[in-house]
């Protein structure tokens, strides 16, 4: 029986839905592949050398005006708000650029939402936080070439093994302990996925390079996004949390209906 | 006589020729089954379960049940090159590469947590209706068994792909073996050929998933059934219905078409179900090997109210003698389970020790007019559902955005709070439905049509109930309390005496009841009216 | 009040015929439904052999609400739910519809039988029971007991062979003095500097030339390695020389049931285990502050080989894992 994949076709016909992103996407990837993977990955984790003093300024100022009331007027934290001195360029871009700083609220933790801050005042910020003291810096997208640098089954087994015990099985998020909750990872974009391995951000712990390398690290992109752009092979997915909602789907959906096909069946016709 | 009525006698002439069981068939295919939809739960059971046996037959074309270790090469992209036992590399391949495998894959497990639900159900229909009593008694201990197989038999059947949420399910089961009091390493060792997770478990448990199991299930249902068919079921009580008959519909051709019937469409919503609903992606799981796990690990419904216990459990160890004694695993584990399901086994005998009630009884109850027994049900259903919702208390936590801490918490205080709760709850419902009952006979239906008396002051017309009504509603058994006497006559303790008072003291919580209405008491309402 | 009058049983109520009963008009159209619903199932056996054979098994399509399908087991999957479900419901209708549909009354008969037969069947018993001697010959009544229960030993006695005694192999792990850390998966060994604070790895213990690692040997082996600043440990002096430089090692085993407790918050210093929720506190060596577990997850004892890699300085003074009875706990 000749039988390719599923999943081999399945970009065709995703097309209509996921025509945008995917051309971005592509379009970046284009940029980023006069690149190799060996060159860029290493300058990630050093200082951009790019950051000017403009832009440093530039950051200095939004960071008084915005970050500062928690995080100290020289980001040397308080009672409230961690030190940023030495967190790096990818620390900001991840927590700003996802929306998760400035924080709405002084709750378990900071969720995910649109940003205060576009991406030249993010850069900008990162700019500032990086001359304090070195860390990893931001890391550009573009340069994130894990359809071509990744292998997915690897990236599933790195997963299982340092990623599902909180994000669950299929990175559907899942629950720590005191309210906290390790989010879901379906739609996150790479450059964050990668960003938040190497910063730890919250209750995640670091990756370091040398014991999950930055191949390796492509690796589990590609397969969470190998997951995510599954078909929903035997049918609609009941969330992928396991057998809580597939209990209640058989008790509602399954005995349900069969009850209500029972009633009709012991009721007299007309 | 048609061609067709020629060719029907025909058959009949040449069964009865050659078995002489003509008599015997006549009076069965006349049997009659009374016609309610809450009958049909055991049949979904019934219907599951040979569901079951065919697609599992399906599945076991090509299921491997090895732990040997094999390197993936089927057409699951995602696992490509992975090492993995031949049990999940056969299982993928069944999902993948066996056309309609996944379907049948999926049939499969739906129509065993539908087979859990339907058996659950009927066993709530069976105990709040009294079904159970004299002479039914061997029928609920058969059911009992049966539930008890049915939970054991769906883990097995949860384990067989060795997928890394069944691979977590085995290694919680080889832990409660392991903590069992003197021998259990020993048990445990013998159970997996050695040191967990070997590669013995899962031929094994195969053996007994596809063989003793459903051989077991096989006896028992045949049983359950010959003694449904052979005492008669039970019937609601209504105008006409009796002690001492049965109304209903003939086996032939109503009941035959109507269960028959219903055989296709139980297969039809699981086919159903299999088609539409993804259930246990085991390619997401990954192979399973005991360094890795995942968030929100929880078994199938039947077994979450036993992991939820677990997780309410206090960390209790008892460290003696160069022994460790478990007891966050034995007591939620092995004695709770123990102490709930031998109750509940032992339940009919109970009653009818309270009660002293020896009659056979083939109408059934209607759970407000036992309100001991219903407030019971409830309060055990409820302590299920407290354990039930703390095994997935991580679910719930993320997403009603609760912390774990919390519903932990609240499971710790609720397990013991809310059970007696919902007693007392339950049987204050009961009395006040009774209560309503004898209000509706005494008084009749509200119409809620007004009208304005001469000297000016509106009341509702209520409407006198029909006599069809009143019988059902009047003609329930009210128990009496025993005789409370637990000293003879010379004023001696009897033997026993602290058994019988507790007897005595049951039985009068039973006789605590609204007295039905009397035929009398409404014609007096009647006469004071005018 | 002597005469109290309960509510009479008024009988079974009047049969009510149904319109099919003497309308020939509803009658051919019930027959009609009955027939249209068969064909219903006609048509998904059609529907699901046709999709079998035709729609190859790598055409995937977008349902709303579903998400993108494949297409052969989807109609596969209707077609065999539509063939099953529309039989039944033909069957149920024709039942309903166009089968009689008068209740029928059956005699129930009280199981106990007649007076005369009962007392002739207790004698019997008491009688035969009698003949038989077993409540008077109580040595052949015990002799048979203790036979009965012997011969159920045997098939006890003989699942012997079903696997070793566990001798000290609960107790045991890998890990041996000297042993490196290696990552999981990837085996590469690891240097103090390789984890930043705040950083985890999975490791396990390197393998000795020709070894090959068992799911026997990761189920007791696994280890999480953790980094923190070393002025956030509160560990007593024995506890502290088992860290080094801020790195600490816990066994990945969960002392409750087993599962992998490798849920590290790093804010918070807290593992938690995905299972049973069951709460350790690394700092303080993961005692346990919330949860099912009784006991803390044993600490391996590490420390840097003369090539700068992390090693294990002695085996796991406890054995891992869940506990069992011979386990000496202290």
């Amino acid at each position: 029986m000749t039988f390719s994949s599923p999943l081999s076709t399945v970009s065709k016909y995703r097309r209509h839905k996921y025509a945008g992103p995917v051309l971005v996407v592509a379009a970046l990837l284009t940029i980023g592949s006069a690149f190799s993977i060996a060159s860029a990955l290493p300058s990630a984790t050093k200082m951009t050398a790019a950051a000017t003093t403009t832009q440093i300024a530039e950051g200095k100022k939004i960071f008084a005006a915005g970050c500062s009331s928690c995080h100290g007027l020289n980001a040397e934290g308080s009672s409230i708000a961690p030190a940023l001195i030495g967190v790096g360029g990818a620390s900001v871009d991840f927590q700003v650029g996802t929306g998760r700083m400035p924080m709405a609220d002084m709750s378990q933790q900071a969720q995910r939402k649109r940003p205060v801050y576009n991406a030249e005042q993010t850069a900008a910020l990162a700019a500032y936080v990086s001359s304090l003291a070195p860390g990893p810096s931001a890391v550009d997208g573009a340069n994130l070439n894990y359809e071509r640098d990744g292998n997915t089954a690897q990236g599933g087994e790195l997963f299982r093994t340092n990623c599902a015990m909180c994000h669950n099985f299929a990175a559907q998020g899942g629950a720590l302990s005191q309210g906290k909750y390790a989010p879901t990872l379906m739609g996150v974009e790479p450059k964050y996925m990668y960003e938040a391995m190497i910063t730890g951000p919250q209750s995640m712990p670091k990756f370091s390079d040398k014991t999950i390398t930055p191949a390796e690290k492509l690796s589990i992109i590609k397969w969470i996004k190998a997951a995510q752009n599954e078909p929903s092979l035997g049918g609609a997915t009941t969330g992928r949390v396991g057998p809580v909602t597939e209990g209640l789907l058989a008790w509602l959906l399954g005995l349900g209906s069969l009850i209500g096909i029972a009633v009709w069946l012991a009721t007299k016709a007309r | 006589m048609s061609q067709k009525e020629r060719i029907a006698g025909g058959v009949a002439n040449y069964v009865d020729e050659r078995t002489g069981a003509a008599k015997w068939l006549n009076k069965n295919l006349k049997k009659v089954f009374p016609d309610h939809w809450s009958f049909m739960l055991g049949e979904v059971a019934l219907y599951s379960f040979i569901i079951l046996l065919l697609s599992g037959t399906f599945l076991t074309f090509w299921f491997d049940p090895s732990q040997r270790d094999v390197i993936y090469n089927g057409s699951y992209q995602p696992l490509q090159h992975v090492q993995m036992s031949a049990a999940y590399a056969s299982t993928l391949h069944i999902s993948f590469d066996v056309r309609g495998g996944l379907l049948m894959r999926q049939i499969h497990h739906w129509a065993a947590l539908l087979f859990m639900a339907s058996i659950i159900a009927h066993l709530l229909r069976v105990f709040f209706t009294g079904a159970f009593r004299k002479p039914r008694e061997a029928n609920w201990l058969i059911g009992v068994g049966l539930v008890t197989l049915g939970i054991v038999e769906g883990f097995l059947g949860y384990s067989l792909p060795d997928d890394l949420l069944s691979g977590t399910g085995i290694r919680i089961a080889e832990a409660i073996l392991q903590a069992i009091p003197v021998v259990g390493s020993y048990i445990a060792f013998f159970a997996f050929g050695g040191a967990f997770p070997g590669h013995v478990f899962i031929p094994r448990i195969y053996t007994v998933h596809v063989l003793l199991l459903p051989g077991a299930f096989l006896a028992l249902i045949t049983i359950h059934l010959m003694l449904v068919w052979y005492q008669k079921h039970t019937q609601y009580p209504g105008p006409g219905r009796t002690e001492k008959n049965v109304v209903g519909y003939p086996l032939m051709p109503v009941y035959m078409a109507k269960a028959g019937g219903f055989f296709g469409i139980v297969f039809g919503i699981t086919a159903f179900l299999g088609a539409v609903a993804s259930i246990n992606p085991i390619w997401l799981y990954g192979p399973y090997t005991p360094g890795q796990i995942s968030a929100g690990s929880q078994p199938d419904f039947y077994m979450g109210w036993l992991d939820g216990l677990v997780r309410m459990s206090p960390p209790l160890e008892t460290h003696a003698f160069g022994h460790t004694i478990s007891w966050n695993i034995l007591i939620p584990g092995l004695i709770v389970p123990g102490i709930l399901f031998t109750g509940m086994a032992l339940y009919p005998f109970i009653e009818s020790w309270i009660s002293g009630d020896k009659k056979e009884h083939h109408l059934l109850d209607r759970p407000r007019n036992v309100p001991n027994r219903t407030a019971l049900g409830a309060m055990s259903l409820t302590f299920m559902m407290v354990s039930l919702i703390n095994g997935g208390n991580d679910l719930i936590a993320t997403h009603f955005h609760m912390s774990i801490n919390q519903i932990m918490w609240m499971s710790r205080i609720g397990i013991f709070v809310l059970p007696p709760l919902a007693f007392v709850i339950t049987k204050r419902i009961c009395l006040s439905l009774q209560r309503a009952d004898r209000d509706l006979v005494l008084h009749g239906r509200e119409t809620g049509r007004l009208v304005m008396l001469p000297h000016g002051e509106f009341v509702e017309v209520h409407e006198p109930i029909s006599p069809e009504k009143a019988w059902t509603l009047t003609s329930h058994i009210q128990p009496q309390a025993l005789s409370t006497a637990t000293e003879d006559a010379n004023g001696v303790a009897k033997p026993k005496a602290l058994v019988n008072k507790l007897r005595s003291r049951m039985s009068a919580a039973n006789a605590e009841q609204m007295p039905a209405a009397t035929a009398t008491e409404a014609q007096e309402l009647e006469g004071g009216h005018h | 009040m002597n005469n109290i009058e309960k509510f009479q049983d008024p009988g079974l109520p009047e049969h009510i015929h149904r319109k099919a009963d003497h309308d020939e008009g509803a009658a051919k159209k019930a027959e009609r439904q009955v027939a249209i619903l068969f064909l219903f199932s006609a048509l998904g056996t059609v529907l699901a052999i046709t999709s079998y054979i035709f729609i190859p098994n790598n055409i995937v399509i977008f349902i709303p609400i579903m998400g993108d399908q494949v297409a052969s087991q989807l109609f596969l999957g209707l077609g065999i739910a539509m063939a099953t479900f529309f039989l039944g419901m033909g069957a149920v209708h024709w039942a309903k519809t166009l089968m009689p549909d008068t209740e029928v009354i059956a005699e129930r008969h009280e199981f106990r039988s007649e007076e005369v037969d009962r007392d002739a069947f207790v004698a019997t018993v008491k009688e035969q029971g009698g003949a038989a001697g077993l409540g008077r010959r109580t040595l052949i009544k015990r002799s048979l007991g203790l036979a009965g229960a012997l011969a159920a030993l045997t098939p006890i006695v003989m699942l012997r062979d079903l696997g070793p005694q566990p001798k000290k192999q609960l107790n045991t792990t890998s890990w041996e003095s000297g042993t490196r850390l290696v990552t999981d998966p990837g085996d590469r060994p690891i240097k103090p500097s390789d984890l930043e604070v705040g950083a985890v790895a999975q490791v396990l213990p390197a393998l000795k030339a020709g070894e090959e690692r068992t799911l026997e040997n990761v189920g007791k082996d696994a280890v999480l390695l953790i980094r923190l600043n070393p002025n956030e440990f509160n560990l007593d002096s024995e506890r502290l020389s088992w860290t080094h430089d801020g790195i600490i090692a816990f066994s990945k085993i969960c002392s409750h049931m087993g599962c992998a407790v490798a849920l590290y918050e790093q804010q918070t210093k807290h593992l938690l285990c995905p299972c049973h929720q069951s709460t350790f506190d690394v700092t303080r060596a993961a005692k346990v502050i919330f949860g099912p577990a009784a006991r803390p997850l044993p600490q391996l004892a590490i420390t840097i080989d003369s090539e700068g890699y992390l090693i294990a300085k002695q085996p796991f003074t406890e054995p891992v894992g869940p506990s069992f009875w011979e386990r000496n706990s202290k």
